[in-house]
């Protein structure tokens, strides 16, 4: 048994805001109200702290199994929990790819065995990602995953799209895109606008992404799909999704800290700027912003991206795309949303909990007989962030060193404190 | 004071006095390239690494010159050769090569960025010779020094950079340059080659995709080569950008009377630029090529000779000559 005491218990879902106790049973929580009572209990004193339903990031690489050099289920999933997540859904783009109900069952077990926190698992869309037979869809369901996606690349055609998301509707598979046009890309490796210009950096068009996304949604329009836009960068992308949300289609989309807090004018020859989607300009990153405030964008994922050192200790160009996450996530909220004044404290946590849940078509509350899975954060806590001391085997961060107000304190997975600072 | 330089990564960063010392310091090295010993002691016992992942031909043998005339001996890797090939990094490669002790490396890559990357990680100076679609500082600098030998000063000309600005490092560091001198400076060329965007790059630019518009007026025209091998996309056919943008005798008439023509090389004649312009009494080109070795030993003598910016120029002092 565990009881939370005292801590602000802020749950969208339940629309409560009050400083109560929770009780732990086992992996549920048994009871929630003020001043619980409970003997033989182990106690977290939660004062001056916010305690949330667990924190779920839709986005995440765990590198696992083929990228062992770079993260494992193991040092992810810590970083993860260091981070105030208490699930983490994992991108299939591993090696091999998580096509087929062999790879998602040894991800499940391996996360059984060493994850620290939850690791639900997406399955490929296509067969190795490639873009031409659909892959193992309903075995890999069967095995765990919950939704598809051939991230790292869009699904290749509307052709193939039309039939991965026909296929996924009775399923009830959530299709996630990460949308570009490859034409436009076209070895990109910044967004393209006077600072691309200026470093010599091939420039990838805001409408790369834009494009795919308006494909993307004609599709959900005419097969009543579950759409999920990936990393969403641009203000056209959000023009679109709005547009498909008035239109009652099921159209979600996440957008990642990175995103929310650089520009393109913070790129420099220095690999870890280098990210796709890429930096937006200034007036989409301040787009992406209005959309977390107003509702439109339905999640804060991380799209954490581990790269070992080695391989992100080279030129711009030659450097592969991607970022850690996990540990800046809500450090990054905090200071670039909250406190700027631009989402409320109670917004911020929806991005993390129900807004993420909802994608997956899960209910996440805190109250008696749910899963005790709860991220209790502090908004005054100071730090410094130092990607020599995060368990991910990679340091591939734009945040290293900086501090911040604001920090995951304790992270509790189905009934266990899995970190604590 | 002059600010010291401690490399030569781009002239985005170089002040206006910079430059201005630089241009000032190769005057006496342009009049050395006629002496018939053209060997200075002045780098004497000094190495100098010429790194280039990227083939060359007039940059690479200009700065070996440069080196050698300056009495420094120098170790070359090119990327035919290199150990690139086999997979090594590009911090391994220079790593490698600066425990051979070099006190500088001159790098092309073609990676925009490369050199201040490897400038980061090593101790000794690092010079740009032209990296990616970024910079070629020594290329603006020596026409610079063309400009202001033809036409008395740099200040305030009308300059014309014609070609395929987008993916030119050439007109990049030259934007820099000019720019800081209140050039005024146009830019040429068909529209996807040559995106509106550039203006923000710095004060005093146009852009205009007609030739004719581009060219009136112009006190200076740069003619970009086409780079028919490579990175222009989508590929223009020749003949409609030779009837387009072709420097011809007829066009360079819209220009100022006396108005300097200069090219980077290599020249593609027929392609960019009419022969009768490349040879003919306005053209630059040769001197650009002797301008760039003057360009070239200035820079190594200040950034590996580590004399103070008042020292006697060693090519004015001709007991420094060596036997």
């Amino acid at each position: 048994m565990l009881l939370i005491r005292n801590g602000r218990v802020l749950d969208p879902a339940t629309k409560t805001d009050a400083t109560l106790d929770i009780l732990i049973e086992g992996d549920r929580i048994s009871r929630v109200g003020p001043e619980l009572d409970a003997r033989d209990t182990e106690f977290f004193d939660a004062r001056g702290l916010i305690v949330a339903p667990g924190f779920i990031d839709l986005h995440g690489h765990l590198r696992e199994p083929g990228g062992e050099m770079s993260e494992t289920i193991e040092t992810g999933t810590k970083s993860a929990a260091r981070g105030g997540f208490t699930a983490v859904c994992c991108m299939p783009n591993t090696q091999p790819v998580n096509d087929n109900a062999s790879v998602t069952r040894s991800i499940v077990e391996r996360s059984a065995a060493a994850g620290a926190v939850r690791v639900w698992p997406i399955g490929a869309a296509s067969m190795g990602s490639k873009g031409e037979a659909l892959a193992e869809i309903s075995a890999m369901k069967a095995a765990g995953i919950v939704a598809v996606s051939d991230d790292g690349k869009p699904v290749a055609t509307a052709r193939l799209m039309r039939q991965v998301m026909d296929y996924c509707t009775p399923l009830g598979l959530p299709v996630i895109d990460h949308c570009e046009d490859p034409s436009l890309f076209a070895g990109g490796v910044m967004r393209e606008g006077p600072n691309s210009l200026k470093l010599g950096l091939p420039g990838i068009p805001a409408a790369s992404e834009s494009i795919c996304v308006g494909r993307d949604i004609e599709m959900a329009l005419l097969t009543g799909a579950r759409l999920h836009i990936a990393h969403m960068s641009t203000s056209g992308s959000l023009a679109y999704v709005r547009a498909a949300k008035r239109n009652k289609l099921r159209v979600t989309c996440e957008v990642t800290p990175h995103h929310f807090t650089l520009t393109d004018e913070d790129v420099r020859y220095d690999t870890n700027y280098k990210m796709n989607p890429p930096l937006p300009s200034r007036a989409d990153r301040d787009a992406l912003i209005a959309g977390l405030a107003d509702g439109s964008i339905d999640a804060i994922a991380t799209d954490h991206a581990p790269h070992h050192p080695a391989s992100k200790d080279v030129e711009f160009d030659r450097a592969p795309f991607g970022v850690l996450g996990f540990e800046t996530a809500l450090a990054l909220g905090l200071t670039e949303l909250v406190d700027s004044g631009k989402l409320s404290l109670t917004r911020l946590v929806e991005l993390f909990t129900t807004g993420p849940a909802r994608v997956l078509g899960l209910e996440r509350k805190i109250a008696a007989g749910e899963p005790a899975d709860l991220t209790i954060f502090s908004t005054e806590h100071t730090w410094t962030y130092r990607t020599a001391d995060s368990p991910s085997k990679s340091r591939n961060s734009p945040f290293d060193g900086r501090s911040f107000r604001g920090a995951p304190m304790a992270t509790v997975v189905a009934g266990r404190i899995v970190y604590r600072r | 004071m002059l600010q010291r330089l401690s490399h030569l990564l781009g002239t985005e960063n170089l002040t206006r006095e910079q430059i201005a010392f630089i241009l000032d310091q190769a005057k006496p090295f342009q009049e050395f390239q006629r002496h018939p010993l053209k060997k200075l002691a002045t780098l004497r016992g000094k190495t100098v690494a010429i790194a280039f992942f990227e083939s060359s031909t007039r940059t690479r043998i200009s700065f070996t010159t440069a080196a050698s005339r300056l009495g420094a001996d120098t170790m070359a890797l090119q990327a035919e050769s290199s150990s690139l090939k086999k997979g090594e990094s590009l911090i391994d490669t220079v790593r490698t090569l600066e425990a051979m002790r070099p006190d500088g490396i001159v790098i092309r890559h073609a990676s925009s960025g490369a050199p201040e990357f490897v400038a980061q990680r090593l101790e000794i100076p690092v010079l740009n010779a032209g990296d990616g679609t970024h910079e070629h500082p020594t290329q603006a600098l020596l026409d610079a020094l063309t400009i202001r030998d033809r036409k008395g000063k740099l200040e305030g000309w009308n300059v014309t950079i014609l070609g395929d600005i987008l993916h030119s490092r050439v007109a990049r560091s030259n934007i820099h340059v000019l720019s800081k001198f209140g050039v005024k400076i146009t830019l040429c060329g068909p529209a996807m080659w040559v995106p509106r965007e550039l203006e923000k790059l710095a004060p005093g630019i146009r852009v205009v995709h007609c030739i004719e518009e581009g060219l009136r007026g112009a006190d200076v025209v740069m003619v970009l080569r086409v780079q028919t091998e490579r990175i222009h996309e989508p590929a223009l056919a020749p003949d409609e950008y030779i009837s387009q943008f072709q420097l011809t005798p007829a066009r360079l008439k819209l220009a100022q009377p006396e108005a300097l023509v200069l090219h980077p090389g290599p020249i593609v004649r027929g392609l960019e630029i009419d022969s009768a312009v490349a040879d003919g009494p306005q053209s630059g080109v040769l001197e650009q090529v002797t301008n760039g070795l003057a360009i070239r030993m200035a820079l190594l003598y200040h950034l590996i000779g580590g004399a103070a910016a008042d020292a006697p120029h060693p090519a004015k002092d001709r007991t420094n000559a060596s036997d």
